[in-house]
């Protein structure tokens, strides 16, 4: 058993033990003056009280009043959780001159009072628990709080309506911050609605002007068609490589006249367009949106001939290059490339995708062709998109009857479990949209009305003066099988009108599926990218659901929009804001305090091994080839214990878990009471 | 006169406990969570035969109405096609819920003497039970006998064309091992009756 | 190949060309089925409706006689192949079942150890057999022939082992190999009543209807269904039908039927003067064997 070297002894050692009541919390079980009287008798207690709420202000003060009268050199605090008070307990020890690190607190609520049943079993559980924390209190040393700096830069993940939201309050805080997007373009799914709830604004109006506030303003590096690969450091300290992908034009010469692609050899669009869902067609060289930030062009090397013919020479009349002109923007030698920037603080808004509606086959998706989603919908009524705003089956006839089916992949436990909170109510703005730009009958079939937010209730009963039919029945199939005359070339939807009481079917000419929310396809990777961790559904964890919604376990990480969880646009706004101000609380005060139970090498001791590197999570610990030794970052170390426990000569020591207070500890349990 | 009927629910009317009893089956435990969707109704294809849905014999399962569950036509006229079970959001075993009811109704006696069902049920067991083995033509005739008589006579075309196909044998089918059956039947009673 | 073949009391019965036109085919494709010995009633729908414990119990006994009997087990009725592997699924499921399945068999001296597989003709002709080793059998192509492909219930819900749940295809492709076309139908999977033709008519009529209805529309010249009672209702109640919706009917067939025609069985050994509507349709004659002529050059 080795023993750390601690300069430090103290002399003789004065305890002081409190046992707290809690209310009715720990001393409904726990018999609280039984507790203190024994703990009085144990070696190194001066002084032993039980008192009613520790954590008041008249408790905090009974510790430091103590201190100071009875020259007390370790607290003992035996109550609840460390997880709420133990910092509490630690200011109060630290306001009395004493290090807060020789105060130790043990949980006798969570740990006893509330698991268990017996009075006495609770009683002696509590003495032993005390004895334990007394013994080892005696071997605890004086650590500082070690600071970290923090970089000012920032790098924002993802530029939907959630990033740009959050890189521009931080631009205008006078913070660097750089913002990757992944699609050619910002705007993420919020630029393909048409529009938006409860107000019917326009989409592309409340959010083009914030991209373009984006495209322009001096302290936002806009990387846009990039990707994130690497994310090395700590907190205060990241060190990010970016991938910046091809688009065989040079944004800084671009102006987006978009001459290049009136000129295409293409004379008409043949690509499937994934900004507009797969319903429209783009050509090679194209522009994902007239409103796209930043105004630039790209080509897809899939299919421009230039490309596919193997040889950048003549095979291509390159009649873009021409249309060009001399602005010569067009580059198709550009290379991918990579870049690399040093952040303090990262802001994960990486969105969500909808649910794949083909995994639902009863629903006909992918082999009815009047069967769309939700978002090739939104396409559909927008005046920008694919048919100028006019709702066309795929044959270009008028649909005289719209099914629009809610929940399709959510609260279903063979899909997706959760519902997806934006559904209902996007689901009410398309049969709003339905019927204004169509003389269709619009059907909404739905299991629950889901409309929580400002105005949302207003919205709902907007929807039901306009005479869409509104039915309460989860679908269970779409069919193309007539029963009736009127069914025949029809989709038919059968489906129990659970209000009403009774089966029927209804002949629809499209049916719309309002697919939910689930985590991107690449959520895992991007996770273990940022070191965070996912919750069982897939998104992003946060560190606590109500208190802490934009943070992650990991420091210096956070969360915004629907990454963490399906909602809408004011949550993601306000989330995005909330990111940005956790964020800004960590560089306005210019570093961070690291909780110091870090483990370190005792260089003499280490062999060489190696057998910790790989080992440690957080990649925190580093081979010295030159002296043979390793070597632990304390910024990185989080305090785990792995390397502690593997290290095979035993020289890799935890402040706050060395040998000597673990093995007092465990002797305290143990023995006789 | 116009004629009307008072429908209410008095809190009486619940047998308490009976939900919990029905889900404490195994296999029948998610019913705690239908949330009322009727997907079930929806796919049901005889749903639109029966007093009650699918969907509302849940809730009635769940809410203790027992005489209304247990008297309704639903649990009869359901084929166990298991469309409903496959399409549930919950995961609820509708069919396998349907036949614990049908069960319960068989063994209380709750259910209109003539309805042809619970008593081909009862006809196709004890078949089992004697010889092992089903002869249909029997079984049918049976099933006629005990329910609507003069219904027989009018299958008469059937009968006919089934004869004439050489489907119906007079024949009784039968196993060897007939007393094997009873033992084990027996032997699942006194299992019942050593855990209650 | 071997397998161990539980008819089940319908193939015996009412549903007897299904087992005429099976055996012959499996024959020919050199699979030998013995038939398990003493087997009993399987309970199908009807049993579970009066105690489940005792129907599984039922079932279970053949299981542990064909465990006895070693090999996979084969059960081409519908229903039977269902409440076997139900009782199965029950048996690993519901501990509470296999006590009582363990109790009941213990005391007539037999066990079940839950193993035997139990399997459907059309996964064995699929998985076991391969459609290459049928085409290679066809001498009589059914080409013409539209036939749409009937699963009903039992073999897809609740379990579906062998095939899509939604949208099986296994004797849609057989079918195809043997020359025929398949509609599209989409109500493969949709229940045919089961027994509520005999005890609620009504009912049980209008599902037939609908069934038959929806091939006619869709040019079908037969149904193949794989279940007797299915058979046995689109098939026995034509007269109902027609009087109640007009000639909507379309003749019903087993595909072990036409798998014999495929192959140039002997149409006499594959019962379809069993149906109440006679299927007339026949292939071109058999054309001679492919090695023949190859020899011959």
């Amino acid at each position: 058993m080795k023993v750390a070297m601690n300069p430090q002894r103290d002399g003789e050692i004065r305890v002081g033990f409190y046992i707290c009541h809690c209310g009715h919390n720990i001393a409904a079980m726990v018999d609280c003056p039984a507790v203190a009287r024994y703990a009085e008798k144990l070696p190194g207690v001066v002084l032993s009280r039980d008192y009613k709420y520790m954590c008041s202000d008249p408790g905090q003060e009974l510790i430091q009043r103590d201190i100071r009268e009875f020259g007390l050199n370790r607290v003992v605090v035996a109550s609840c959780s460390p997880l709420l008070h133990e910092h509490t307990f630690r200011a109060a020890t630290e306001a009395a001159g004493l290090n807060p690190f020789f105060f130790h607190m043990v949980n006798v609520r969570e740990h006893n009072s509330w698991v268990h049943t017996d009075r006495h079993e609770a009683t002696e559980k509590a003495k032993a628990l005390a004895r334990a924390a007394i013994a080892r209190v005696a071997h605890h040393r004086a650590l500082e709080v070690k600071k970290v700096p923090i970089h000012p830069d920032v790098l924002v993940v993802g530029g939907g309506i959630a990033g740009i939201h959050a890189a521009l309050t931080l631009a205008k805080a006078g913070k660097k911050v750089y913002l990757v997007e992944r699609e050619p373009s910002i705007g993420g799914h919020m630029a393909k609605f048409d529009k938006t709830f409860p107000t019917l604004d326009c989409a592309a109006c409340i959010l083009t002007p914030k991209m373009s506030e984006v495209g322009t303003h001096e302290n936002i590096t806009l990387w846009s068609y990039s990707e994130v690969t690497k994310v090395e450091g700590y907190v205060g300290n990241y060190t990010v490589t970016v991938r910046r992908k091809a688009r065989y034009v040079n944004e800084d010469l671009c102006t987006g006249c978009q001459e290049c692609i009136s000129n295409c050899v293409y004379k008409e669009p043949k690509f499937p367009d994934r900004f507009n869902e797969g319903l429209g067609k783009r050509k090679p060289i194209f522009i994902p949106f007239p409103q796209a930030t930043p105004q630039v062009v790209l080509i897809d090397p899939e299919v421009c001939l230039n490309f596919k013919r193997g040889q950048l020479t003549d095979k291509c009349k390159k009649t873009c290059v021409e249309a060009c002109g001399d602005k010569k923007a067009i580059d198709f030698t550009q290379k991918e490339e990579t870049r690399e920037i040093r952040v303090g603080t990262i802001i994960v808004a990486t969105g969500f995708k909808t649910f794949d509606a083909s995994r639902i086959p009863q629903y006909g998706y992918g082999v009815f062709p009047n069967v769309y989603t939700a978002l090739e919908v939104e396409r559909l009524v927008n005046a920008s998109g694919p048919t100028g705003g006019e709702v066309v089956l795929r044959d270009g006839s008028h649909p005289q009857a719209i099914g629009v089916i809610h929940c399709v992949g959510s609260r279903d436990n063979k899909t997706n479990r959760w519902c997806s909170r934006v559904c209902c109510m996007y689901s009410l703005k398309l049969a709003h949209l339905l019927k204004e730009h169509s003389h269709a009958e619009v059907y909404n079939f739905y299991i629950d009305m889901r409309t929580p937010g400002k105005s949302y209730e207003e919205f709902y009963d907007k929807l039901l003066t306009e005479g869409v039919h509104f039915i309460r029945g989860r679908v269970g199939e779409v069919t193309d099988w007539a029963m009736t005359p009127e069914e025949e070339g029809k989709l038919v939807i059968r489906v129990e009108d659970t209000l009403a009481g009774f089966v029927r079917r209804i002949p629809v000419d499209m049916v719309v599926l309002s697919t939910g929310l689930e985590p991107q396809a690449d959520a895992q990777a991007v996770r273990r990218m940022f070191n965070m961790s996912c919750g069982s559904e897939g998104f992003f964890l946060e560190r606590h659901p109500k208190l802490a919604p934009v943070n992650t376990f990991t420091d210096g990480v956070f969360l915004a929009g629907a990454c963490q969880g399906p909602r809408d646009i004011p949550d993601t706004v306000a989330q995005a804001g909330a990111a940005a101000a956790e964020a800004l609380v960590l560089i306005d005060k210019g570093f961070v305090e690291q909780e110091p139970n870090t483990a370190f090498v005792l260089e003499q001791e280490c062999s060489g091994c190696k057998s910790c590197v790989p080992l440690c999570p957080y990649t925190a610990i580093t081979f010295d080839e030159a002296k043979g030794k390793a070597t632990i970052n304390e910024a990185l170390c989080k305090g785990c214990g792995t390397c502690v426990a593997s290290c095979p000569s035993g020289s890799i020591v935890q402040h706050l878990f060395e040998d000597d207070e673990v093995f007092s500890e465990i002797a305290g349990i143990l023995a006789p009471t | 006169m116009m004629k009307v009927t008072r429908t209410i629910k008095y809190d009486a009317d619940r047998v308490k406990g009976f939900g919990r009893e029905i889900m404490r089956v195994p296999g029948c435990e998610e019913l705690e969570s239908c949330i009322q969707c009727g997907t079930c109704s929806g796919v049901c294809p005889l749903s639109i035969y029966m007093d009650h849905t699918p969907r509302q014999v849940m809730a009635l399962t769940r809410g203790d109405f027992k005489n209304e569950v247990l008297s309704s036509q639903t649990i009869w006229l359901c084929a166990s096609c298991y469309a409903c079970t496959v399409e549930c959001p919950r995961g609820i075993r509708i069919t396998d819920i349907m036949y614990e009811l049908k069960q319960r109704a068989i063994h209380e006696h709750i259910y209109p003497s003539h309805l042809p069902i619970p008593v081909l049920a009862r006809e196709f067991s004890e078949m089992v039970k004697r010889h092992g083995r089903i002869t249909e033509l029997l079984l049918v005739i049976k099933l006629f006998l005990k329910t609507k008589p003069f219904a027989a006579v009018g299958n008469w075309r059937l009968g006919i064309d089934l004869l004439k196909t050489g489907r119906l044998s007079m024949a009784t089918e039968k196993i060897q091992n007939r007393n094997e059956l009873g033992r084990m039947l027996e032997a699942v009673d006194e299992k019942k009756g050593a855990e209650a | 190949m071997k397998y161990c073949y539980f008819p089940g009391c319908s193939l015996k019965g009412l549903g007897r060309a299904y087992e005429e036109s099976l055996l012959p085919v499996m024959a020919h494709l050199g699979i030998q089925l013995e038939e398990l010995a003493d087997w009993n009633c399987c309970g199908a729908t009807a049993y579970m409706a009066v105690d489940e414990a005792k129907a599984c119990v039922l079932a279970a006994r053949n299981l542990a006689l064909a465990e006895k009997h070693g090999g996979q087990l084969l059960a081409p009725c519908a229903a039977c192949y269902l409440v076997l592997n139900k009782t199965k699924h029950y048996f690993h499921d519901y501990p509470e079942m296999k006590r009582k399945i363990d109790h009941a068999l213990s005391a007539v001296g037999l066990k079940y150890a839950g193993d035997t597989p139990v399997r459907h003709p059309l996964d064995i002709l699929l998985n076991d057999v391969g459609l290459d080793a049928i085409r290679q059998k066809v001498r009589r192509p059914l080409a013409g022939l539209k036939v749409a492909p009937y699963y009903g219930c039992q073999i897809v819900r609740p379990y579906a082992t062998f095939d899509d749940q939604y949208n099986p295809t296994t004797m849609d492709r057989l079918l195809e190999a043997l020359g025929a076309s398949v509609i599209r139908y989409p109500l493969k999977t949709k229940c045919c009543g089961g027994s509520l033709t005999g005890t609620v008519h009504e009912a049980g009529i209008r599902m037939v209807y609908i069934l038959l209805n929806e091939a006619r529309k869709r040019g079908a010249h037969c149904l193949a269904t794989v279940c007797p009672l299915c058979q046995f209702n689109l098939d026995a109640y034509h007269a109902q039908v027609t009087r109640r919706y007009g000639n909507v009917v379309v003749p019903t067939v087993y595909f072990s039927q036409l798998m014999g025609l495929a192959f140039g069985l002997p149409e006499a050994d594959l019962a379809f003067k069993r149906a109440a509507v006679p299927f007339s349709w026949r292939p071109p004659p058999a054309r001679a064997p492919q090695a023949s002529v190859a020899a011959s050059k």
